[in-house]
């Protein structure tokens, strides 16, 4: 469910070369999912910026007088030029990590049990780009499993145009997505966001693989209330996204008890693994704000940096 | 149709659907209801969960039970049920169905029950597929059977006759009458041609007769004797127990509206069967009667008609002047007198004083001489209706003034001196009176013999002579003649009014004259001979139920006929013939009433059954009530009720209102209404509250509760900021201020009591007001708030509180008001001030006004004032406004700006305790001990 670009009605009116055509162009190359992102991550980064430090980085920290050694070019000659000393600019130091995002897109994530709610899917691609840009902010590199990992604004961009193209085409080959390991590199960090309701094996296998390569990273169940609650009653066939399972029941009331504690069972098992090779896990619900979620991933990777 | 029990049913064939009912248990419990597709992601843990049990897999039986009701319902819906229906007739079933209908006045009160069962006979007519045939017994004409819907569709044009029926031609009418089933539908009365009729009918087939037990009631036309009316009632039977009734007169109003004039209460007692009383009415009112009627009786019977005979003409007389006394029997006015007394109210006076007192016939007998002021209000007079009698005379005929020329007040020209026949002097005998011609008003009245004429003044010839003259003697020289003027008339006796000229006002035959020129009225029906001749126009006729209409076009009806009963050429109403009326009653003044006897094997019904009702809609009715229950049920059978706002919810929820609305159509929803208003209104405790007696302890203001909140509490946090300030400057140690409310609340224990004046506020009851007056007079005091000086000066705008003060204080005993005056009490109770602020400082405020003999006091610049306390202060200043604070001490509203307003709230509170000394010090500081003190602050 893609939110509408601001100017897409004015881009279908006029196609011509006037001031105000360009301009909806120009705003239409920013990906709505990133601006989002941006909202999102400005709302929890208060405060949290640069490590405060002289080192390598963006961002002016300090002048200092050059010494023997410097280069030539690191002069920064329009601060000494007001003096008879020569100047270099030190930069703030920034420690570049990779972090690679998978958030779920599976059949079984493209699910909202009202209107008023975003998909699971939506809310994945949301958080899951809201922290990178808080992490490009620190300088980290990002990527996603099928876009290698980079920095900056640009690569925010494209992150964020491959999230959008996703969540427009949805693929409906896969009920529920399988977390693979080989895109990560060693030593990186990765975010996996999904519902976790398909084969759990296949989790369990790619964050043990992870794990041995030195990747640290975080579990994050993405949950549509109705998931939580089960509030269904009377005569149900049940059917999942895709198509591809199906469950008829007479009575749903009976089953909710029995629902709520395999769902536990599910999550319990998920704590576990993270817990046995050392990432993290934590719940989302689409009807809470993403801020929750985004707060604590944020602080896990800032606390493992 | 079939019946069981008390319900028939039309279409019973359709009942055999019930049989399917069984059938139909079997199926749908056999069908689970259908089950939901949701998609649900979760669906991976779910795979492997079976069912608990397979009980649900069928529907439940509360629910196929509503399913079977509803239709079980429907299909007893469509048998066509029919409650109490009419019960079947075997002998009578194919045969025709004569009704035949006694339309006269006795049925006008129950006519709509005699619809109804007609209706309800044609309506099971229609249904057994039988011929009716509908006879009139006013117009009775050879039967016509034909569909009932046919003669439903005529019905709402029957209505009953406004005279009474006679049976006898409905005998020859209905003689070849073949086999039918009658319905008789009887008037109540006794009529001859009844048991004939009977017979007849019996012989046709079986007879079904309906007749009213009430009696009929009906009203003798009111016969005025003795000065008092006396008013008759009969009734056909005598009912158990004596019976009360009303006898109205109606009549116009001064504003010329129909209203009524007179009540009279009648009650028969025992088995009499008429029941007299007398009515005792001022002439002005008594003339004004059109009709009487008894109250509640919508019959032509019992609306009598009123005319001339209650009538008393107001007749002037007036005789030459210089009447010579002793000469009784020679005066003009002594056989008028005599003639009209006994039939005419006879006014005496002066022409002026005549005319004002609303004289109808002004006589002058002899009288030549009319002053010229006089004569022009005379004429006036004559134009707006007045009747002017002149009899001639010695005077007349030497009277010089006006000989050869048209005096309006007199008919014809004169001839000077007049002629005198068989006398003397002259040639012949007296004349004797000429037949009365057929223009004449006195056409058919007998001219006796011994009449005769020896003296008369003359008519100059003229060619409109013939045309005025009514009355001529024998050889034609004229006798009476009468001229219109307006729309009254002069007429001129040519004779005198005593016996001098002619022995006429000594004959019977000039009482007559006088009738016929409507100068007297007779008080009892003309006889027939009397009528002889004459034409009267109907002016309005009374219908069936005795209301009266316009007579539009019909045609005048000789006078002979009116002697006859009403019927259809005579239909009862008003008649009119030149100036006199005269009104035709069905109940003529010796009718009696008898009630219909019939044979013992005949027993007349009415309104015994319970009238036939179709069952058929409420039973549709209930089964959508419980389709309605069953789509609810169903739906929340399936899950597919919304717990929370779901998708898909909005279906759901349309189904529920829909639902609910069938099932609140179901029920009657006034029965749940007037419960919920039951509930309201307790009776108030009427032991002494807590409160109350915290009040009676210790000084406790009060405020009057206005039912507007805001107001209410701005009025109470007003008293409790002024109860401290009273606390902490004086010392008076007042309690909680308390709301009250005069209709309930004890008011004599509060001595101030602040009544601010909200523009919706209620009116006290009548109750609240005596106990508001009996406070004041027991010498509590109210400050009356309009609250509206900003806007303007009290009393001088119409602001709403204003007028709301007006309305509500208009029943308070309040004593005359001044505004305050520069040495009132109240000026210096406590503080000097001069004047009243409260949250608005511009209002003039008011007491009760100093009397007015109050003295200046020697060497004092305070009067010598009355002693007591005020009882009301009014003004608009807002003062609770000033006052209030809230529960944490600071003030509620902002009073002014700045220091200013700050001053301005401490003058509020200062005359705030003024008052409340002034309340209970009374006028203490009036006393003369504390001027010099007083006077010594003031020169500062």
């Amino acid at each position: 469910m893609t939110p509408e670009p601001v100017f897409r009605g004015k881009t279908k009116a006029a196609a011509g070369d006037g001031l105000e055509p360009r301009a909806a162009r120009l705003a239409g190359n920013l990906p709505p999912l990133l601006a989002r992102a941006w909202r999102l991550a400005d709302a929890v980064a208060l405060g949290e910026q640069g490590r405060r430090a002289p080192g390598q980085g963006d961002a002016f920290w300090q002048y200092r007088q050059a010494r023997a050694g410097d280069p030539a070019r690191a002069i920064d000659w329009r601060r000494s030029a007001r003096s008879d000393q020569h100047f270099v600019q030190e930069k703030e130091w920034q420690q570049a990590q990779t972090v690679t995002f998978w958030p779920d897109m599976a059949a079984s994530m493209r699910f909202a049990s009202r209107a008023d709610l975003p998909e699971k899917a939506e809310r994945a691609a949301l958080i899951a780009l809201a922290l990178a840009v808080l992490l490009v902010r620190g300088g980290e590199r990002v990527g996603l499993p099928d876009l290698p990992a980079g920095r900056g604004q640009v690569q925010l961009s494209r992150m964020a145009r491959a999230l959008d193209r996703t969540l427009a085409a949805p693929d409906p080959s896969a009920d529920y997505g399988m977390a693979e390991a080989a895109p990560v590199p060693r030593h990186g960090r990765a975010v996996f966001l999904s519902d976790f309701l398909g084969d759990i094996a296949a989790t369990r296998k790619a964050v043990l693989r992870l794990a041995d390569r030195g990747v640290f990273g975080a579990l994050v169940m993405v949950l549509d209330p109705v998931e939580e609650d089960f509030p269904y009653q009377g005569r149900t066939i049940f059917q999942s996204i895709g198509g591809t399972l199906s469950h008829e029941t007479r009575r749903a009331g009976d089953l909710r008890q029995r629902y709520l504690e395999k769902l536990a069972a599910r999550k319990a098992a998920l704590e576990g693994l993270a817990r046995a090779s050392g990432w993290s896990f934590s719940e989302h619900h689409t009807n809470e704000p993403a801020t929750g979620a985004l707060l604590w991933l944020y602080h896990g990777m800032g606390a493992r940096a | 149709m079939w019946v069981l029990g008390s319900v028939g049913f039309s279409a019973p064939l359709v009942l055999a659907g019930l049989l399917v009912l069984p059938v139909l248990w079997w199926l749908l419990r056999a069908v689970p209801p259908a089950p939901v597709r949701r998609l649900f992601p979760g669906v991976a843990l779910l795979i492997g969960l079976e069912d608990a049990d397979s009980e649900s897999d069928r529907t439940p039986w509360w629910l196929l039970l509503i399913r079977l009701a509803a239709l079980a319902a429907m299909i007893v819906g469509f048998a066509g049920p029919v409650l109490n229906p009419e019960p079947p007739d075997p002998a009578a079933d194919d045969l025709p169905l004569l009704i035949y209908v006694e339309d006269s006045w006795a049925a006008a009160p129950d006519w709509g029950q005699r619809m109804d069962a007609i209706g309800a006979a044609l309506e099971q007519a229609g249904r057994a597929g039988r011929r009716v045939a509908l006879v009139r017994a006013s117009a009775p004409g050879r039967p016509r059977f034909q569909a009932a819907g046919n003669i439903a569709g005529t019905l709402a044009g029957i209505s009953p006759v406004a005279w009474d029926i006679d049976l006898v031609p409905s005998l020859t009418a209905l003689d070849e009458l073949g086999r039918a089933q009658i319905l008789w539908l009887s008037d109540g009365l006794a009529r001859t041609g009844r048991a004939a009729l009977l017979e007849l009918f019996e012989a046709a087939g079986p007879v079904r007769v309906l007749e009213p037990p009430a009696a009929r009631l009906a009203l003798r036309p009111a016969r005025f004797a003795d000065g008092v009316v006396d008013i008759t009632v009969l009734r056909s039977r005598a009912a158990a127990g004596a019976r009360d009734l009303v006898v109205l007169g109606h009549g116009p109003g001064p504003q010329g509206a129909e209203r009524e004039l007179a009540r009279l209460p009648l009650a028969f007692e025992g088995d009499a069967l008429t029941a007299s009383a007398t009515l005792s009415l001022p002439p002005e009112l008594r003339n004004r009667l059109t009709r009487f009627a008894i109250e509640g009786q919508a019959s032509a019977g019992a609306v009598s008609l009123t005319d001339d005979s209650l009538r008393r003409r107001r007749v002037g007389l007036i005789g030459p002047a210089g009447l010579r006394e002793g000469l009784e029997l020679l005066s003009p006015l002594y056989y008028l007198n005599r003639a009209l007394e006994p039939t005419a109210e006879l006014i005496g006076g002066d022409i002026a004083e005549m005319i004002q007192a609303g004289a109808d016939v002004i006589v002058l007998a002899d009288v030549a001489a009319i002053a010229p002021a006089t004569e022009e209000s005379l004429r006036e007079w004559i134009a707006k209706g007045g009747l002017l009698l002149r009899f001639a005379g010695p005077h007349l005929a030497a009277r010089d003034k006006g000989r050869g020329l048209d005096d309006p007040l007199l008919p014809v020209r004169l001839r000077a001196g007049g002629r005198v026949v068989g006398g003397a002097m002259s040639w012949g005998a007296p004349r004797g009176l000429a037949p009365f011609p057929a223009t004449s008003p006195f056409y058919g009245l007998a001219v006796p013999e011994e009449v005769t004429v020896s003296a008369q003044v003359l008519a100059e010839p003229d060619p409109e002579l013939a045309d005025l003259t009514i009355a001529a003697l024998a050889d034609g020289t004229p006798l009476v003649t009468r001229r219109k003027l307006g729309a009254g008339e002069v007429v001129l006796f040519h004779v005198t009014a005593n016996a001098e000229w002619s022995n006429l006002p000594l004959s019977g035959l000039f009482v007559s004259m006088l009738e016929r020129l409507a100068v007297s009225t007779r008080p009892e029906r003309p006889a027939p001979e009397d009528l002889v001749g004459t034409r009267w126009a109907p002016v309005s006729v009374l219908d069936g139920f005795g209301s009266l209409h316009p007579a539009g076009a019909l045609a005048p009806v000789p006078g002979e006929a009116l002697a006859g009963p009403a019927g259809p050429a005579l239909p009862p109403g008003l008649y009119t013939n030149e100036a006199r009326r005269l009104a035709v009653n069905v109940i003529g003044a010796d009718t009696a009433l008898a009630a219909a006897d019939w044979p013992a094997r005949v027993t007349p019904q009415w309104g015994e059954t319970t009238p036939a009702r179709n069952l058929s809609g409420w039973l549709w009715l209930a089964a959508l009530a419980l389709l309605g229950i069953d789509i609810i049920a169903a739906l929340w059978l399936t899950g597919r009720m919304p717990h929370r706002s779901g998708r898909g919810g909005r279906g759901a929820t349309a189904a529920l209102v829909i639902g609910a609305l069938v099932l609140l159509a179901a029920a009657g929803t006034p029965g749940a209404l007037r419960a919920q208003a039951g509930g309201q209104g307790e009776a108030p405790d009427d032991t002494l509250s807590e409160a109350l007696i915290t009040a009676a302890g210790q000084v406790t203001l009060a405020h009057i509760l206005t039912g507007n909140a805001e107001v209410d509490q701005v009025a109470q946090a007003g008293l409790v900021g002024l109860s401290d300030e009273l606390f902490r400057r004086t010392s008076v140690e007042p309690a909680t201020p308390m709301g009250i409310d005069p209709e309930t609340d004890e008011l004599s224990v509060y001595p101030l009591i602040y009544w601010p004046i909200a523009a919706d506020q209620k009116m006290p009851s009548p109750q609240a007001y005596r106990r508001l007056n009996a406070y004041l007079r027991a010498g509590g005091m109210l400050l009356i708030d309009t609250r509206d000086a900003q806007v303007a000066g009290f009393g001088a705008a119409r602001t709403p509180e204003a007028q709301r003060l007006r309305v509500l204080a208009a029943p308070l005993d309040i004593p005359p008001l001044e505004p305050v005056p520069k040495d009132h009490v109240l000026t210096r109770a406590f503080y000097l001030l001069t004047d009243f602020p409260g949250r608005f400082d511009r209002g003039q405020v008011w007491v009760e006004a100093a009397p007015p003999d109050a003295e200046q006091a020697p060497g004092m610049p305070f009067r010598n004032l009355n002693d007591g306390v005020t009882p009301v202060v009014i003004g608009g200043n807002d003062w609770a406004s000033a006052w209030a604070v809230t529960r944490d001490g600071s003030y509620m509203l902002p009073v002014g700006r700045g220091r200013a307003g700050e001053r301005q709230r401490e003058m509020a509170y200062r005359f705030g305790i003024n008052l409340v000394m002034h309340v209970l010090t009374g006028n203490y500081k009036s006393d003369q001990v504390h001027v010099p003190a007083l006077l010594e602050r003031l020169s500062q």
